[in-house]
């Protein structure tokens, strides 16, 4: 569509007119705006062009201002109060401050702002996570101001957000996972060794002085593995027993302490029945299991702050006529902020001074920028697109804001679903409850034979018929489906997603943004008259240059010879100016026609939107503009077909375009013009019907209706909060992976059905030769383990598979060159 | 046998070593990360230039 290509920095298309271009390793690269040539130049200067050859997707397009040179907004991070959040002093001079960045969506992104910013004085040390777009770094703060670290990330063209330190807590969780991981292992390696040395001496005769010395041992190296490796297992039994009620936990917590205690009383009488082997290799065994859910858990966490996100972190106030730069968290009612051309409103009030467009949607949907002037409200969140400064009056703060309003609902939505795991929990503690009656009925069986016996029985009913196998084959089989979802674009950002996405019958699509690129361009000019069709475009392009209206940029990408000047812009109308002593407008019919005095052209009744340019002698043209429908959108929607699924579209939009888009995506199924309430009752309706619904959408306004879904997904390219409420997210800006997701979460679904099948057949076989006594506690832990090494490498193979049997397009090529060839 | 006296609290003082390296592992952050590294590899040195005097030239040529 465009002759000159796309950007080497950002991948956009370059605007016509523009003659940028950056020289990197003596070839010119075009680029296509001021933004994008101001990056690459920094990052070639800086000597890492490394980041162009191993980068995945392009770059994000740096946002206006974000670059500039001169006073930022960056120093006001410098103040205590706005610190208070993200930044931690560890000592006198090192702090440690938490980023959270905007547009990192791939590792060389980590890469380049990780070795760009090493590069700086006083920094310490830093990590850049971009599966979480989080950056941790750690600096001498005498030496460097965490305003100059933001400032250097912002000038790579990624958005830095002071970020909450909830990471920590995930990651303190993991260090001590592995800890008590490790010792369980080494533990459990040792006390094997003394265990067969013992058993082989049972039958070959051993020195009861070495039986009893390696006997000591293995109590010495069981004490501290049960204690410190097996201490979450006891913290659970006894949260279980607290709250009356039986789970996983206290089982195992039994068979361990039942298991250590019997050895130690057998040690000391000299007896060889010792299981010290046993309950290392139990506690070990479980922690792999406990670790691999726990790294499923941490996966699922996202960062609910991005709601927050949305508020800008500062704010400039006005005291007494000055400009204040103040944390938005310290506005209180009654303060009047200024807000400048694209910044975003820290908090609801009503506009005092100025006039300007807003971008609102995030929070309500609308895609158009609305007009806000003095005495309308604005709204926390939204985006001043406008070109002129405004002031308001803040009149809700914090918790009052229709922001966090949007959340709460949300939560309420979220909720509703944890049924499923709570059913599942109430299995779980009846498996347990009829686990510990059989292990005490195989004791009271035996007891009267053989006590030695009937204790090891028991014990290896407990150990055995741990529902180890049976608690592994969900997690193991949805990590790994989970990470192969990741690779092929598509996050999963709850747990229950993926298996709920294998039963979907229904997939319903938000069109604008979500069907469509959201990214309007000019489809046709009908001149009217003897217009000339070029003539009437580079004079409607001239118009347009003066205006910030999401239908201007339709015509930025057009060149043209004329100038405007003495353009205004008539708010719900369109434009007028003046090209060459010509009085021109372009905008609505009405408008157009008020110049001439002549009757409004009739517009066709078709799917777009239209605009008619005119002179005061009448009309000249119409322009016919249309937002495009995404090039993968037919392919995944056939595949879709294929898989076995019903297709739909709900829009807020108008029905005409709402309709040609379906009609072009073959999509018989369509609604148009619904509120976010209207698609909520769609999709209850069609649950009601026994459908189970995927929807996937990109705004905020899509946000209760995602959750309502039964899994939603979000375009990666959508707002932030989208995002988080989505149990899904599309990690490129393409819909082609709802399609080979749904079929990975069909063979997940299998895995586990195939795991949870293994389990239990393992358990009905093992559970009679436990009771019967004729296993060793050692060898339940053995077969136990054994199981779940079946289960979880059987899990394995869904990550594993390279081969992509479904998906036959060819990848985009910047993929293919960096991704396979590795 | 008697060696076992020795080897087997050796062993164990090993073990502890063991334990001990793989702890400050964990809190040294070298586990935290376990994607992020791999690409490190092939991104870092030799992706520099060779020469430094190869600056980005800017080239507006707007008239």
């Amino acid at each position: 569509m465009n002759e000159l290509g796309s950007c080497f920095h950002c991948g956009e298309p370059i605007p016509r007119g523009e003659r940028r271009s950056v020289l990197i390793n003596g070839e010119e690269k075009p680029v296509c705006c001021a933004g994008c040539e101001a990056v690459a130049t920094l990052i070639h200067s800086a000597g890492l062009d490394g980041y162009y050859r191993i980068r995945t997707m392009p770059a994000p397009r740096p946002e206006d201002g974000l670059i500039a040179e001169g006073p930022d907004e960056w120093d006001v991070f410098d103040r205590e109060p706005v610190q208070k959040g993200f930044l931690r002093r560890l000592d006198a001079e090192v702090s440690e401050a938490n980023l959270l960045v905007q547009n990192m969506n791939c590792p060389a992104c980590a890469w380049l702002i990780e070795h760009s910013l090493r590069r700086l004085d006083g920094v310490e040390d830093l990590q850049v996570n971009p599966a979480s777009g989080r950056a941790l770094l750690r600096f001498r703060s005498d030496r460097i101001a965490v305003s100059q670290l933001m400032r250097a990330i912002a000038r790579l063209g990624y958005r830095p957000y002071p970020a909450a330190n909830f990471k920590s807590a995930a990651q303190e969780e993991r260090r001590t996972a592995l800890k008590r991981l490790a010792v369980a292992g080494f533990g459990m390696m040792q006390v094997s060794t003394y265990a067969v040395s013992v058993w082989f001496g049972a039958f070959q005769g051993i020195d009861p002085v070495y039986r009893d010395y390696l006997n000591a041992i293995s109590w010495l190296v069981t004490t501290p593995v049960m204690l410190y490796s097996g201490f979450p297992f006891f913290q659970g039994a006894l949260r279980d027993l607290k709250a009356r009620r039986v789970g996983m936990d206290v089982p195992i917590a039994l068979g361990i302490v039942l298991a250590y205690l019997a050895s130690v009383w057998n040690a000391l009488q000299g007896l060889d029945r010792v299981y010290f082997d046993s309950v290392t290799m139990f506690i070990f065994f479980l922690l792999v299991g406990r670790y691999i859910e726990m790294a499923a858990r941490h996966k699922a966490i996202h960062s609910t702050e991005a709601l927050a996100q949305l508020i800008p972190p500062i704010a400039r106030r006005i005291d007494n006529g000055e400009e204040v730069r103040v944390a938005a968290a310290e506005l209180a009612v009654g303060d009047i902020v200024a807000v400048a051309p694209g910044e975003a409103v820290p908090a609801d009030g009503e506009v005092v001074w100025g006039e300007s467009r807003f971008d609102e949607s995030m929070l309500t949907g609308e895609s158009r920028p609305l007009r806000r002037g003095v005495g309308d409200a604005v709204i926390a969140g939204s985006v001043n697109t406008g070109d002129h400064p405004i002031r308001f009056r803040v009149e809700r703060t914090g918790d009052d804001m229709v922001l966090s309003t949007i959340g709460r609902l949300l939560e309420r939505a979220q909720a509703q679903r944890p049924r499923l795991a709570h059913a599942a929990d109430r299995i779980a503690g009846h498996f347990v409850v009829a686990v510990l009656f059989i292990a005490a009925a195989v004791y009271a069986y035996w007891w009267p034979s053989d006590p030695q016996l009937a204790l090891q029985a028991a014990l290896a009913v407990l150990v055995v018929s741990c529902p180890c196998a049976l608690g592994l084959a969900t997690p193991s089989a949805l990590v790994a489906g989970t990470d192969r979802l990741a690779k092929e674009g598509l996050l999963v950002a709850r747990s229950d997603a993926l298996e709920t996405l294998a039963k979907v019958t229904h997939v319903v699509f938000d069109k604008t943004g979500t069907l469509t690129t959201g990214a309007v361009t000019i489809d046709r000019i009908v001149p009217l008259g003897s217009t000339d069709p070029v003539q009437a475009l580079q004079l409607a392009t001239a118009l347009e240059r003066h205006s910030a209206h999401p239908i201007a940029h339709a015509f930025v990408q057009q060149e043209t010879p004329y100038q405007a000047d003495r353009v205004e812009t008539r708010a719900g109308g369109g434009l007028e100016g003046w090209i060459g002593g010509r009085r021109l407008r372009i905008g609505t019919p009405v408008f157009v026609a008020e110049l001439s005095g002549t009757e409004p052209v009739a517009l066709p009744e078709d799917q777009a939107s239209w605009v008619v340019l005119g002179d005061e002698s009448g009309p000249l043209a119409m322009f016919r503009l249309f937002d495009d429908i995404r090039p993968e959108a037919e392919q995944t929607l056939a595949r879709l077909r294929r898989l076995g699924l019903q297709v739909e579209i709900a829009s807020g939009d108008r029905l005409e375009p709402v309709a040609a888009v379906a009609k072009r995506l073959g999509i018989t199924q369509y609604a148009a013009a619904m509120t976010p309430a209207d698609k909520l009752e769609r999709i209850k309706a069609l649950q009601r019907a026994g459908a189970v619904v995927a929807v996937v959408g990109d705004g905020i306004n899509d946000a209760p209706v995602l959750a309502g879904a039964d899994v939603s997904i979000a375009m990666g390219s959508g707002t932030a909060l989208a995002q988080t409420s989505a149990a899904m997210v599309l990690l490129s800006d393409s819909l082609r992976p709802v399609a080979g997701g749904v079929d990975i979460a069909r063979r997940t679904a299998r895995v586990v059905r195939q795991n949870l099948g293994w389990a239990l057949l393992y358990n009905v076989l093992a559970l009679p030769l436990a009771a019967s006594g004729w296993l060793h506690p050692w060898m339940a832990a053995l077969g136990m383990s054994l199981s779940s090494v079946v289960v979880v490498v059987n899990a394995m193979q869904l990550a594993r598979k390279r081969s992509r049997p479904h998906s036959t397009e060819p990848d985009d090529a910047r993929s293919l060159t960096t991704g396979e060839a590795f | 046998m008697e060696i076992i006296f020795v080897m087997i609290p050796l062993g164990l003082a090993l073990m502890g070593v063991a334990i001990w390296a793989f702890f400050w592992a964990v809190g040294n952050g070298q586990f935290d990360d376990l994607e992020g590294p791999a690409y490190s590899v092939l991104l870092d040195d030799d992706d520099q230039p060779k020469q430094k005097d190869e600056r980005a030239e800017q080239k507006p040529r707007n008239d």
